[in-house]
């Protein structure tokens, strides 16, 4: 019963057949079964945040769980939500404000910045850190990220940036 | 690290599910959000045989009222908790609570009955359970348990659940209209596993408790219904019957140390959260010394 499980699943809008052993968990399977490697695995055990995707429109950690889960499931990564143009003015910012050094962090960022946007259109800085909290991020101080996500939402929200 | 191997088995119905318990027994373990079983797995703290998903049973999912009585269904998320309008009306406490727990992320993924299954001693919803007088209710091979939250958790993540039982839900007694609460937490960042912390529901009438039940976590190997609060209720508090219940609550805590704080530390934190908690359900900043909540 230590066999491959058969999926069917939707990821970037493509949709996905694949057999998998249920070890394996829905990082490590974009990563080295679809080759989206946007999605990062830093500490494995749900801490870090380097792993964030979408599955069914809710950012989760992609370690904390198994791809036979997504058996029906709409996963979104961060290549997806790039090629759509959904962040692109996040990214712009980002890169403005140096909201990233090495970027190991920044998929699960973005990813986590995007999520806050889309449920609170107006957050505070401090609505900011909140939502970014379980989102590591070793090299830029985190202010410069707080500075690109309230830049952005104030854009969005039709005021000067 | 990678989880190791192991089997797994989708469950069509809560039936199913118990039959695959009842089969395998100890070397099979419940999937229902995984944001405790998967980081353990993933650190290979434990290696199940079998990996039993509940995730599809969608009767387990939801908040329903019905009379008096507030059911969650085990598979209802922290996220669920967060924006049900019925646990917003009826109890607050639960939703200021979750807002402690973890991230967003995690928030998504982890259920009510995989928080009170795990049963670790510094998890919110245990403790919420306690406070809010909750009923358990578990399904296994004889049928349906009902166990009252104070005789569930029996110690660091350990609880009155068989390995062939499933828990379904948890049952909450609606509080009175004008019963209020209190939700404070010590931790080092927010987010992080508590140091000290308390979840209260309480029903204050002309200044005084006429009803105070405090659910600590953090302070020993499960979670804690104080019963030191019997002298706080239906008297007139003063700073001398409340230095009076922090000795009661100090004879029955019995904090663990760990790499967060010394037994001390947690005994100290515990008593500075009742004060504060007194004063704040009944709206007297005199009790607390000067300390804000």
């Amino acid at each position: 019963m230590t066999a491959a499980v058969a999926i069917s699943l939707r990821v970037n809008g493509e949709r996905i057949e694949a057999s998998v052993l249920p070890r394996l968990n829905l990082a490590d399977f974009l990563r080295e079964h679809l080759k989206l490697t946007g999605t990062h695995v830093g500490c494995e055990h749900g801490v870090c945040g380097a792993c964030t995707v979408r599955v069914n429109g809710d950012i989760v950690r992609a370690c904390l769980l198994l791809a036979v889960q997504t058996h029906n499931a709409t996963v979104e990564t961060i290549e997806g939500l790039s090629d759509s143009g959904e962040i692109a003015d996040l990214q712009s910012a980002f890169r403005e404000r140096n909201a990233l050094q090495c970027g190991f962090c920044t998929p699960g960022m973005l990813m986590a910045a995007q999520d806050l946007l889309k449920q609170l259109p107006s957050p505070d800085r401090e609505q900011i850190r909140e939502h970014l909290s379980g989102n590591y991020c070793r090299c830029t101080g985190y202010q410069a990220i707080v500075d690109a996500v309230e830049a952005i939402a104030r854009s969005r929200a039709g005021r000067l940036p | 690290m990678k989880a190791s191997a192991f089997a797994y088995a989708r469950a069509t119905s809560v039936e199913n599910a118990l039959e695959l318990l009842a089969t395998h027994g100890d070397k099979a373990k419940v999937l229902s959000g995984g944001q405790s079983l998967l980081p353990a797995m993933n650190l290979r703290l434990i290696a199940p045989g079998l990996i039993v998903d509940i995730g599809d049973l969608a009767e387990l999912r939801g908040v329903a009222v019905k009379a008096d009585v507030l059911t969650i269904g085990a598979l209802t998320r922290h996220a669920d908790l967060l924006k049900s309008p019925e646990i917003a009306s009826h109890a607050p406490l639960l939703r200021d609570a979750v807002a402690h727990v973890a991230h967003p992320a995690i928030r998504n993924r982890g259920t009510v009955g995989g928080s009170l299954a795990q049963a670790d001693p510094a998890s919110e919803l245990p403790a919420c359970m306690l406070a809010l007088n909750a009923t358990i209710v578990v399904r296994g091979p004889a049928g349906e348990r009902r166990i009252a939250a104070h005789e569930f958790f029996t110690g660091i993540y350990e609880t009155a659940l068989m390995p062939q039982e499933l828990l379904v839900a948890v049952e909450l007694p609606m509080p009175a209209k004008d019963s209020t609460h209190f939700f404070r937490e010590f931790s080092r960042r927010h987010g992080d596993y508590a140091i000290v912390g308390l979840a209260a529901q309480a029903l204050v009438r002309n200044d005084r408790f006429a009803d105070l039940r405090l659910g600590f976590f953090a302070v020993g190997d499960r979670p804690l219904l104080a019963s030191s609060t019997g002298e706080l209720v239906g008297v007139a508090v003063t700073s001398a019957t409340l230095s009076g219940a922090c000795s009661a609550l100090d004879a029955e805590l019995d904090p663990l140390e760990d790499q967060q704080a010394t037994p001390a530390m947690r005994r100290h934190l515990a008593k500075v959260l009742l004060k504060r908690c007194v004063s704040s359900l009944l709206s007297r900043p005199d009790l607390c010394g000067g300390a804000s909540a």
